[in-house]
């Protein structure tokens, strides 16, 4: 099995997949990547399945090697990427020859990025999937030193890319009214989708609180509802009215109040809006959001018929002689 | 649980989020509205419903999570209603096979560094809140929040006090924490409104082992005291010193 060598890790950098499902009743969320978009990027430049995990990079990345020929695709935020002189093309896959150095820097854009292996990361599974879920303590943030093993790779392609989307920059996000919804008066939650939110730099994979301005967002209520179901894309007050999104690694169940639901089409969107840029909500009719889940799963359908090959300057090509330039004729390097 | 006799409380069913349906048995937690979400969230999840990925009960509620594009709301509505009428859910027995569990428990101190404030917001002297948390046998009436953590009650009505205003950033591992008349077992260490009034060494999540959770709904503990060097003695244990009997 060929592996991919960690030489230095920026902070906070895991193995996610698509989560666990099924322990929602022992208290364990579904946890996995925070931008299901980008899995699914990944997965559609390598060919490959969208539930093979990825390394998901919270603002940086790190320096990487592998031990054999392997393939490679970056997603989700634009990060600063090279093998070793050249510059990478972000959202598309490449090939990393055995023994070159993969470095990706800070992001450019957007919050969280995304390194595929062809084959996958496949690290041991524990309860029946690959996703670190750091506030559940299954599994841990990737470490300096660290060998990350790679599943098999049936694929061979690389030199694809897909167009960067505009889900990097916050903006607009749709939410539908919940069970407790009611619970908010009209005036708040009017004064609510009325507000300009900046993510606070704490944010993590539980959650991000919103900032802004001016008075908090109280339910009727208060301190004392019963705990109750939590789903990931709730936008909870806590006591002092100061909402809170809650992503992937939320919570089971919770007390506090939630004003809505972030629709699952704009999750990803949510989760990559960089600390300091701006978050504003607005509800949504059921069938309009139903209209966006169809769309949205429509994008993810299509995301393998969106790749292009990545259009190349030769004189930026780093091995020239190893590309097969011509059917039949080899590289000069002897295998 | 409050033991008096309520009016019927007819259930509902709400939306959670777009992918979620929301059963409730009850306004406020009793014991049979506790008893009806874990007896109608297993028959859920027995009834394998077209579309329904997965099932689980709150302190009052059963969690539906379903594909809305492959099952409408109206349909998954009409569904839940037709399993609703089967049968009275709030007489439903509780789970099988419950356990009692005494769990050893350090109250107050720096162990536990909320007890004189939980204590004052319940309008008692610390010695009767430690006296009054000690000798609760309290039942999980639900498994949530963090990986096998249980929320257990209910305690006497004094104890109904509210959740802090702000989180306190982090309990360890283990705290027992209180709030609207409910004690939490707290299974990694994670922010909390509750107040954290007892600590114990119990490992409540176990990720690498074949029975990952200890604690099932129905269970029920009593957090027996201990002097503070005791918790030093259980941490190689993961029941955390804990005695486990059968309930028959």
């Amino acid at each position: 099995m060929t592996a991919l060598q960690v030489h230095r890790i920026a902070p906070g950098v895991t193995v996610q997949d698509m989560g666990r499902t099924g322990y929602l009743a022992y208290g364990l969320s579904r946890g996995g990547a925070l931008d299901r978009v980008a899995l699914a990027e990944g997965a559609a430049l390598l060919g490959q399945s969208a539930g093979l995990a990825a390394l998901e990079m919270p603002g940086a990345g790190g320096v990487f090697e592998a031990r054999d020929d392997i393939r490679i695709a970056l997603t989700g935020a634009p990060m600063r990427a090279q093998i070793d002189e050249t510059t990478l093309v972000w959202n598309a896959s490449h090939r990393l020859p055995k023994g070159a150095r993969l470095t990706i820097g800070p992001v450019t854009a957007g919050s969280v990025g995304y390194l595929h292996v062809g084959g996958g990361i496949a690290t041991p599974e524990m309860l029946y999937a690959r996703s670190a879920h750091l506030a559940a303590k299954v599994g841990a943030a990737i470490s300096d030193g660290q060998v990350l093993p790679i599943g098999p790779d049936n694929g061979a392609e690389t030199g694809l890319s897909l167009p960067t989307d505009a889900r990097f920059d916050g903006g607009a996000i749709r939410m539908v009214a919940s069970f407790q919804t009611d619970l908010f008066d009209a005036e708040t939650r009017g004064r609510f989708e009325a507000t300009t939110f900046t993510r606070d730099a704490r944010a993590n994979r539980m959650g991000m609180r919103l900032n802004s301005d001016g008075a908090g967002f109280q339910a009727k209520g208060g301190l004392n509802i019963l705990s109750e179901t939590v789903v990931p894309g709730d936008i909870q007050m806590t006591g002092d009215g100061v909402p809170f999104l809650l992503m992937a690694e939320s919570q089971t169940t919770g007390g506090y109040p939630r004003i809505g639901t972030v629709i699952p089409a704009d999750l990803a969107k949510a989760a990559q809006v960089p600390a300091g840029k701006t978050l504003s909500f607005r509800f949504v009719s059921r069938d309009e959001a139903l209209d966006a889940e169809r769309r949205h799963r429509a994008y993810l359908a299509s995301l393998p018929k969106l790749c292009k090959p990545l259009v190349r300057d030769p004189s930026q090509i780093r091995d020239l002689l190893s590309y097969q330039l011509i059917s039949g004729a080899t590289s000069g390097d002897p295998k | 649980m409050n033991d008096q006799a309520t009016a019927p409380f007819v259930p509902t069913i709400r939306p959670a989020g777009l992918c979620g349906m929301l059963v409730t048995f009850g306004d406020s937690l009793t014991e049979p509205a506790n008893r009806a979400a874990l007896a109608f969230s297993a028959a859920v999840e027995r009834a394998g419903l077209d579309g329904v990925e997965e099932c689980a009960p709150s302190l009052v509620s059963a969690f539906v999570r379903f594909d809305p594009l492959h099952q409408s709301h109206a349909d998954l509505t009409a569904k839940l209603t037709a399993l609703l009428e089967d049968q009275d859910w709030h007489a439903a027995p509780m789970p099988t096979g419950r356990r009692f569990i005494r769990v050893p428990t350090v109250y107050g101190g720096t162990h536990a560094p909320q007890l004189e404030e939980a204590a004052q917001a319940a309008g008692v002297s610390v010695d009767v809140a430690k006296a009054d948390l000690a000798e609760a046998r309290v039942r999980v009436q639900t498994i949530g929040f963090a990986p096998g953590q249980p929320y257990l009650g209910l305690l006497p009505e004094h104890w109904n006090i509210p959740r802090q205003t702000a989180l306190t950033k982090a309990v360890p591992e283990g705290a027992l924490v209180v709030a609207i008349r409910q004690l939490v077992l707290f299974s990694v260490s994670n922010p909390t409104g509750w107040r954290h009034v007892g600590q114990t060494a119990l490992k409540l999540f176990r990720a690498d082992s074949d029975d990952p959770f200890f604690l099932r709904p129905g269970d029920e503990v009593q957090f027996v005291p201990v002097e503070a060097d005791a918790l030093d003695r259980f941490a190689s244990d993961p029941d955390g010193g804990a005695e486990i009997e059968a309930i028959t």
